[in-house]
């Protein structure tokens, strides 16, 4: 089909551009890497964000954490406050000076500093290319886990099902949804079910699920059924928003099933300390 | 039918976004009827388009052919025109809906038309032209059968392709035994013969044929019509006056150029490789031909594209070609139905076009009722990047009145100083270490105070609680304990 098109066509736009290399992956294991928290894990799911750290540092990885981090900015991007969320991605920028890998273990803010950043910064030349660079070495938790470090886990928990709930950024933004079945598939006795509309957004989208509390609230209750009727005993996500979000629906419906991040899933799986 | 849960979708308005949703959410007919017609569609699209590799490379094709026609939109436009009328086609400009309207009229007038049969056409549906016609005393009948089904019932469309997608079969039936006097049958079949019966009359009594337009090729000044029903050709062609009503948008530079895009708009669409007819106009009948309109006439509409067209991010709006794939994979749109978002477009691309035709003051709601999650434009054919879309208009949607920088009517239609102050109050908070410190202590150890109610976030969810200590004082200890 895109043949016939090629071919029949001098004056129109017919060649396509290539389709985007998949993303190349440093050859070595970096010595050091930053972790971003985010603010959703540093308050809400804090043991997630040290369960990264551990698994990275498992990984031989020395991990810095600069302590004077704090949001990526994406909340007040997505509500159209461009010029508060540019500030506050200002204030990041500046924390993560050396030129080691950001690892960020929640799909959306990875998509937030990989991809929004050049457009806040678009109209800065010399801070651009210092985003632009940032990007570059930005990555998401199982992404960096699988590609980079390439972990190969051992699985000493008991045997479970689970179901395993992307963030729509992993999915469209980061392209990282499938790393994280690809981490889990290498625990031998973790079951992986699919669930009813797998792919579709949980309502979360920040502050959506607070503008339109009704509609939000439609798709969460849809989620939350389709999670627990997929017959999984954990629900597993490496997005802290889709988790609260889930995890706060299914506390009200007053359902005994919980999300945990990927992370913490992962270090307790494979032998973490607790 | 049950007409009492029915949505009296002619009065709802687009101011009402959030109060129409909420209305719609609770009518469990029309949740899961449009949650079995998206699941089907989206699986037919999946089914047509299976290899990744060409569909996404077409996408590409499809991008760049509109890309590239709306940076010579006024130029293509002037060519289209010249062409039209060296084929004999009247060409007439209307900036907005009340304008486009006055020409139909005055051509109806002219040849004392008395009824009008349609054509499916969304730019018809903008200009309101049935309720228009009528107060002048002329009769607009709709023969798409989807618009047939809405017109019977006082409806508005759900959908930009299948008007009547959110009734099911039951729910026709009663319409049709209603309304029409029918014997109740639930038989597609014979519903659909029904329809064609009343209509096939029609046809041959109207005295103007209207219908929309899907692309315009400037080059040949050729009028391109894609359906699957007939009735499109019919109400071109049988009719002695053709009038084709089209936003300024549509147009494509050459016929070589429809290919892609009629390839796209047909699978994203139905997951259709090709629809039944694909009608190409291009001008009035020729004394040796036997049938066509004597006299065929194009209306090119603004109403607002032209803002849209201004600037160079929301021009991408434009290269919509009207396919529905968007809004059939909309998470928002299956659940609530398109009447509720109260415009003509619905979903996605309804959010990021509507702000311009009727500005962001009438459609204030409508550029938040996203969770962005990007559905919408992983499916676009011709790739507009809704999401970002979006988000802009929730920027213009918050600047101040008295913003030099005035893009779009409306703009600031949801100014808040209030909210500003709390969104400054938060950028404070996460550009000062020391100030997230504090408020991350205070967060933690007095985590037993959190209210139980946080408005609209606990109607859905428990009231969030955070952790002991944050991720901060945890990382702390464990990276200094090393
Ligand atoms: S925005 Fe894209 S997906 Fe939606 S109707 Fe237009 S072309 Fe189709």
């Amino acid at each position: 089909m895109s043949e016939l098109f090629y071919n029949a066509a001098p004056n129109a736009t017919r060649v396509a551009p290539p389709l985007p290399e998949p993303r190349q992956y440093p050859a070595q294991k970096p010595g050091n890497a930053y972790l971003f928290g985010t603010c959703v894990l540093d308050l809400f799911f804090p043991e997630a964000g040290l369960d990264a750290i551990r698994l990275l540092e498992r990984e031989g990885i020395q991990v810095h954490f600069p302590q004077e981090q704090s949001c990526c900015g994406q909340p007040a991007y997505t509500s159209g406050y461009t010029d508060e969320a540019r500030e506050v991605a200002r204030a990041q920028l500046a924390l993560f000076a050396e030129d080691w890998p950001l690892v960020v273990p929640s799909g959306s803010c990875a998509g937030m500093i990989r991809h929004h950043y050049c457009e806040l910064f678009k109209d800065e030349p010399a801070t651009l290319r210092q985003v632009q660079a940032l990007a570059a070495r930005t990555f998401e938790l199982a992404e960096f886990l699988l590609h980079i470090c390439k972990v190969e886990f051992k699985d000493r928990g008991q045997p479970t099902r689970i179901a395993l709930h992307t963030s729509c950024s992993a999915r469209r933004e980061m392209n990282t949804h499938l790393h994280g079945r690809a981490l889990l598939a290498q625990l031998e006795r973790v079951e992986r079910v699919e669930h009813d509309h797998e792919g579709e957004c949980c309502g979360f989208g920040g502050t959506f699920s607070v503008r339109m509390p009704d509609i939000s609230g439609a798709m969460v209750a849809d989620k939350t059924r389709a999670l627990q009727d997929s017959g999984a005993a954990e629900v597993v996500s490496a997005d802290g928003g889709c988790l609260l979000n889930i995890n706060g629906a299914l506390e009200k419906q007053h359902a005994p099933l919980r999300g945990q991040h990927l992370a913490s899933f992962l270090w307790k799986r494979t032998g973490g300390a607790r | 039918m049950n007409s009492q849960a029915r949505i009296p979708a002619v009065e709802l308005s687009s101011r009402d976004l959030k109060h129409n949703a909420h209305n719609a959410l609770g009518d469990a007919q029309l949740r899961g009827n449009m949650r079995k017609a998206m699941d089907s569609l989206m699986a037919k699209r999946l089914a047509s388009m299976p290899d990744e590799y060409e569909r996404e490379h077409l996408r590409e094709m499809g991008n760049h052919v509109r890309a590239r026609a709306l940076s010579r939109l006024p130029e293509l436009l002037e060519r289209l025109e010249a062409n039209l009328t060296r084929n004999g086609v009247k060409v007439h400009w209307a900036e907005t809906t009340e304008e486009a309207n006055r020409i139909v009229l005055e051509i109806a007038e002219r040849h004392q038309a008395k009824q009008v049969i349609k054509g499916k056409s969304m730019v018809s549906e903008e200009m309101e032209m049935n309720h228009f016609l009528e107060r002048h005393g002329i009769e607009a009948l709709e023969s798409d059968m989807g618009e047939y089904i809405i017109q019977l019932d006082h409806e508005k469309p759900t959908h930009i392709i299948m008007p009547a997608i959110h009734k099911n079969a039951r729910q026709v039936a009663d319409l049709f035994h209603d309304r029409l006097g029918e014997p109740y049958t639930e038989d597609v079949d014979a519903l659909i013969q029904t329809g064609r019966r009343v209509l096939r009359k029609k046809f041959l009594e109207a005295d103007i044929g209207v219908s929309g337009v899907n692309f315009a090729v400037a080059e040949t000044g050729t009028l391109l019509l894609v359906e699957n029903e007939g009735n499109g050709r019919m109400s071109t062609t049988v009719p002695p006056v053709h009038i084709a009503v089209t936003g300024i948008e549509k147009v494509v530079e050459n016929l070589r150029d429809v290919v892609p895009l009629l390839s796209l708009l047909t699978r994203s669409a139905l997951g259709q490789g090709i629809t039944t007819y694909v009608n190409m106009i291009s001008g009035p009948r020729k004394a040796d031909e036997l049938d066509g309109p004597q006299e065929v006439h194009l209306v090119l509409l603004d109403n607002g594209r032209s803002q849209a067209f201004a600037d160079g991010e929301l021009r991408q709006t434009l290269n919509c070609i009207r396919c529905g794939a968007c809004m059939n994979h909309c998470p928002v749109y299956t659940r609530i139905g398109g009447q509720a978002y109260g415009t003509v477009y619905p979903g996605p691309i309804g959010k990021i076009i509507s702000p311009h035709l009727m500005g962001l003051e009438n459609t204030p709601d409508h550029p938040s009722a996203s969770s962005l999650c990007g559905a919408c434009g992983e499916v676009c054919p011709v790739k507009i990047p809704i999401p970002s879309l979006l988000r802009r208009l929730r920027e213009e949607n918050v600047k101040a009145p008295d913003d030099p920088h005035k893009v779009m009517r409306g703009q600031g239609s949801k100014y808040s100083p209030r909210e500003r102050l709390l969104w400054k109050g938060w950028r404070l908070l996460n550009r000062s270490p020391w100030l997230y410190r504090v408020f991350g202590f205070f967060a933690t150890r007095l985590r037993g105070l959190t209210p139980s109610n946080l408005g609209p976030w606990t109607q859905n969810h428990s009231a969030p609680k955070p952790a002991a200590r944050s991720l901060h004082e945890l990382a702390r200890e464990h990276l200094e304990g090393k």
